[in-house]
């Protein structure tokens, strides 16, 4: 039971450091151009590696997850808002497992 | 108090608002997996108080529920510790990358209350706002959004449990996915720069994850490596100059 504190514990601290370290320590200090570009590309770079292939397994099953991703595609293409677009994704999802 | 700071002080507020809006679609997205979290620990046999402590302490989706698995299969502390240390370790990229564009003058305490709440979502949302520079306010109410709505799912999970029909619980697992997709959209649209690094890193995530001899890297590690693969190129093949937020 005590145990169980303990991993809870370090885990919450080795999860922490590393999101708080740069944050706090990086902030100010200049970094040559080119790590600056590294830097500015990692959002794009991490929002793919993050989509793909992971949203294949995303729902048990495959094609519903290709339709849902189909579906997020063209609502983001209609440049409408973020929150209607995953609503509105999440129901391609489910009728998609309603009449398939 | 000067005018000065009094405005200042207004923007942050605003800021604030403006960041606990654009957690909304995060919120929508943890609500199936925190109670899906909820669930599991209580059938795995973990007590409730442990659980709860998890998504307060802990605060990352996937290295939770890796934890949960590794402790009923009874695994050692150390283990569970340096597993969730790895899959985590991405997180350190995420928060290099928001470190330049946070406005000047925010307190080193401030930033370290802010920085609990990076999360691949967080992280997402708040790296694709349009402004160069994101108000700290913005952050605070963005982190602390997506925080409330992870420990409140998790516990619906616990004592709620089920709440959700599974037809509805599987289809809304897609969720972060989309918002992810809408928020990679509009960077792409405008910028060549940043489609061609996005499908680079999606190519390269593939590669890790279905080529067999690499069956053991855990998401985590293949996230990173994808990540900083796909920005190195970037980075190389161009000055810098063209693909802005």
């Amino acid at each position: 039971m005590s145990g169980l504190w303990v991993v809870v514990l370090g885990m919450g601290i080795v999860t922490y450091l590393p999101r708080m370290l740069p944050v706090v320590f990086l902030k100010g200090v200049h970094l040559p151009r080119f790590w600056m570009a590294f830097l500015r590309y990692v959002p794009f770079a991490a929002l793919g590696a993050l989509i793909f292939p992971g949203i294949l397994s995303s729902t048990g099953d495959t094609a519903s997850a290709v339709c849902g991703g189909a579906a997020a595609l063209l609502l983001s293409w209609a440049r409408i808002n973020i929150v209607l677009i995953v609503v509105g994704s999440i129901g391609a999802v489910y009728m998609w497992n309603l009449l398939m | 108090m000067s005018g000065q700071v009094l405005a200042e002080k207004e923007g942050v507020r605003e800021a604030f608002g403006q960041g606990c809006k654009a957690g909304i679609p995060i919120a929508i997205g943890y609500l199936p997996i925190g109670m899906t979290f909820g669930l599991l620990a209580r059938s795995a046999g973990i007590p409730d108080q442990i659980t709860i402590l998890m998504s307060l302490a802990i605060f990352a989706g996937a290295s939770q529920f890796v934890a949960v698995n590794m402790l009923a299969l009874g695994s050692g502390m150390g283990e569970v510790i340096f597993t969730t240390f790895v899959l985590n370790l991405r997180h350190l990229l995420m928060s290099a990358s928001l470190a330049p564009r946070i406005e000047a003058g925010s307190s080193k305490g401030w930033l370290s209350i802010i920085s609990f709440g990076i999360t691949d979502e967080t992280f997402s949302v708040a790296s694709t706002r349009p402004t160069p520079n994101l108000n700290p306010g913005l952050l605070l109410g963005l982190n602390l959004t997506a925080f409330t709505a992870w420990n409140a799912s998790t516990w619906i999970g616990l004592f709620i449990a089920g709440g959700l029909p599974v037809a509805i619980k599987a289809s809304m697992g897609i969720a972060l996915y989309v918002m992810f997709i809408a928020l990679l959209a509009p960077a792409c649209r405008q910028s060549k720069a940043a489609l061609f690094i996005a499908v680079t890193a999606m190519a390269v995530n593939s590669l890790l994850t279905f080529l067999p001899a690499l069956a053991d890297l855990s998401s985590g590690i293949r996230i990173v490596t994808a990540t900083v693969i796909a920005a190195l190129l970037g980075a190389f093949l161009s000055s810098g100059e063209e693909a802005r937020v």
